[in-house]
């Protein structure tokens, strides 16, 4: 008990805390009955991945992960259910019979096989590395070396938030429900 | 015990949980709201697997945390999309459930 009190004990128990929050948060946000329970449940496996992401030596990203993923795309998609769902018990949210089945199976095959592939493949590291991947080096190299890459997805999110506008419009205006606004 | 954040293994492991959980709810899931977020779990696994490749094994590990910002900027493009079709979907049908999607001219 006394291993715990130690800096890498803390640490021990806070990197398995974010594990436990990544798989049961996934299982909640695959098995809930009402949506919204399936949000949350997504929000507590991203917000637990930032965690890893922070054990794995990038603080930049795992703070990227909480504003785009839990702020932005978490919110947005509670946003949608809130605006498509109000009867969310009317036919039950789940497959049931033979689609449960073979995603079951599907699913866990899956998942057995890249755990045999991960653990039976001996991973060779790198002799050196060039440099130490932090925060710096990443801004230095997103702004040289990806500055094309860069500009580019810019240019994407900007054509994904233009044509979700003129989507969502169209939907509106003239489509068969006859709703005009 | 402790010695787990510090080693490949781990993470590969709960990526490959991530991934097969996704799976299965991208099968098991009727409405498109609930499919949507299964592929956030597969995405998120995927990007797990970068980030762990990157930090154990690459000369460069810069390199990794790149292609992670690039897939989280295109999941967010992909989020606000698919949010959008489904709203303008749920406008015509007045429902989000994927077997209820049966026309080809709505």
């Amino acid at each position: 008990m006394n291993q715990l009190l130690t800096a890498q004990g803390l640490a021990g128990v806070v990197f398995l805390t974010v594990s436990a929050a990544v798989v049961i948060g996934a299982l909640i946000a695959v098995n809930s009955k009402r949506l919204i329970r399936a949000v949350t449940g997504l929000c507590l496996c991203l917000i637990g991945v930032a965690g890893l992401y922070y054990f794995l030596n990038s603080p930049f990203l795992a703070l990227m992960e909480i504003l785009i993923y839990v702020g932005a795309v978490g919110v947005s998609i509670a946003f949608a259910i809130m605006l498509a769902d109000p009867r969310p018990e009317k036919k039950g949210n789940r497959a049931t019979g033979l689609g449960a089945v073979f995603g079951f199976i599907g699913g866990g095959f899956l998942t057995w096989g890249l755990i045999k592939t991960g653990l039976s493949t001996h991973w060779q590291g790198a002799a050196e590395k060039v440099n130490d991947g932090s925060m710096l080096q990443l801004g230095k190299s997103l702004l040289t070396t990806y500055s094309m890459v860069f500009e580019l997805i810019s240019v994407v999110l900007l054509i994904a938030i233009i044509g979700s506008l003129a989507l969502g419009r169209r939907g509106r205006s003239n489509g068969p429900g006859k709703i005009s606004g | 015990m402790l010695q787990l954040s510090a080693n490949l293994n781990t993470y590969l492991i709960i990526a490959a949980f991530l991934f097969g959980i996704g799976f299965y709810g991208l099968i098991n899931r009727r409405t498109l709201i609930g499919m949507l977020i299964s592929a956030e779990l597969i995405l998120s696994g995927a990007s797990l697997n970068f980030m762990a490749f990157n930090r154990f094994l690459a000369p460069d590990p810069v390199v990794g945390q790149v292609f992670t910002l690039f897939i989280m900027g295109i999941a967010a493009a992909e989020a606000a999309i698919a949010l959008s079709i489904i709203i303008a979907v749920y406008r015509n049908y007045k429902s989000i459930a994927a077997e209820d999607l049966n026309d080809l001219k709505g």
